[in-house]
């Protein structure tokens, strides 16, 4: 059985159960959507100040929402035995990690990637801004899943991880943060935004590589 | 370092010592099984009975010693070896909101395909019927045998179960057992704890009493 199958076949068993519980999957989107949609009661809806800050509302609001979501890649699995027996497959345990990561995301992160250009527009984001904010999104928030990655897998053991998680994760959120917004934001005021970009790519290309790695050895540690 | 089905297979943990919370659950204890052969693990409850099985599948490394997977520690043919192990736990190992059949076949592509269909496994545990039904709506017992139907889906020569007859029914209980018989009488071996008695008719039968000394 080859290790591709094996990807693929865990893939769409997670997709599948995401599908089975559906409110796992409106609880980040109704999240996201509410605290921008909230936003402007709060500060008062100047049209300037709104669209200033959007880039940074936007951006912040999804970090927080994929926050909210991490535990739920592998504390199910932990919980019923499925996360022993993945350990105890015949397949690299980094591969099956990486599937899980991406069926996280694509429930996860592509609705919110989906549904930001409409908040986005409702803060009064300038319409150029736009492309970018959905790029600096794409490449951003498959970062923030596979980072989170390694903080579950590590807390994972333990009775209440929550904020021990959040400790855990969020300084290495920072960085994506700024360059997703900074991104969003020279693009706002027509500068040229490839760099932030190329920076954000980078980091996704070394999350990509090295964050499955990582996590399957914090999950031997979790479950030993 | 590769063990093929035909060659003879043997574990062996080599003076292994384990202690959790600072207590010592055991030192300097050495078991070993091979094809045909059944060790049955007992000992009062916390005597580390889960934590020697949790050892032997490689969950978990022992504070010293080490486990030889026909001659070659665990860690080294980590592959090799879990792809001719299955281990059925405490938990289930199952996922309650897909169904039977959903389950095994993402655990059969997990870990190589085996004997068995995935279909006619279940029905071998008298789960049929049943297969499309998910698991949330089974009972202990049934969710049990669909845990246990995992050992026919791979061709895994080395079973290790942790209390596999919990909240089966007799019926259940013999159900497994013959399977056990099945598995010994095709050279296969089998590591187990469990409270009740075990009744098997094939195989050697090997004791290990972890409460004592």
């Amino acid at each position: 059985m080859s290790v591709w199958q094996a990807f693929i076949e865990l893939l769409k068993r997670d997709l599948r159960l995401a599908m089975r519980r559906r409110a796992e999957i409106a609880n980040p989107l109704l999240f996201f959507v509410m605290v921008i949609v909230l936003f402007p009661l709060g500060v008062g809806a100047e049209p300037n100040l709104l669209e200033r800050m959007s880039a940074g509302v936007v951006w912040v609001a999804a970090l927080l929402a994929a926050l909210l979501t991490l535990d739920s890649i592998f504390r199910s699995d932990f919980e019923d035995g499925t996360l022993e027996q993945l350990l105890l497959s015949a397949q690299p345990l980094s591969v099956m990690v990486l599937a899980k990561v991406v069926a996280h995301w694509l429930v996860t992160g592509l609705p919110l990637l989906l549904v930001a250009p409409l908040l986005a527009m409702l803060l009064g984001m300038k319409s150029e801004a736009m492309g970018t904010l959905m790029l600096s999104l794409l490449l951003g928030t498959p970062v923030l899943s596979l980072i989170g990655a390694i903080g579950v897998a590590l807390t994972v053991g333990l009775r209440r991880a929550g904020v021990i998680l959040s400790l855990l994760v969020l300084p290495l959120y920072v960085p994506v943060l700024i360059f997703g917004a900074a991104a969003v934001d020279a693009a706002a005021s027509g500068l040229p935004v490839a760099g932030q970009l190329y920076i954000l790519a980078a980091f996704l290309a070394m999350a990509l590589s090295l964050a499955p790695v990582a996590a399957a050895s914090a999950l031997r540690i979790s479950l030993s | 370092m590769s063990a093929s089905p035909n060659s003879t297979l043997h574990l062996q943990a080599d003076s292994v010592e384990c202690s959790r919370d600072d207590r010592l659950l055991f030192e300097n204890l050495s078991v070993e099984v091979s094809g045909g052969e059944a060790l049955i693990l007992e000992g009062r409850n916390g005597t580390g009975k889960t934590t020697l099985l949790r050892i032997l599948c490689g969950l978990r490394r022992p504070d010293e010693g080490e486990v030889r997977w026909s001659g070659v520690p665990i860690e080294e043919c980590a592959v090799d070896f879990h792809r001719h192990m299955v281990y059925v736990g405490h938990l289930d190992g199952i996922k309650r909101e897909l169904t039977a059949l959903e389950n095994l076949r993402v655990l059969q592509t997990l870990s190589g395909r085996g004997r068995y269909s995935v279909e006619e496994a279940l029905e071998a545990v008298k789960l049929g019927g049943f297969e499309d039904i998910p698991v949330h709506f089974l009972s202990a017992g049934q969710k049990r045998r669909a845990a246990l139907a995992r050992l026919l889906v791979t061709d895994a020569r080395l079973w290790v179960l942790d209390e596999p007859f919990t909240s089966l029914d007799v019926h259940g209980i013999e159900l497994v057992e013959s399977l056990m018989d099945g598995h010994l009488s095709a050279a296969g071996a089998l590591v187990m704890t469990s409270h009740h008695q075990v009744h098997l008719s094939a195989g050697v039968i090997k004791r290990l009493n972890l409460s004592e000394g």
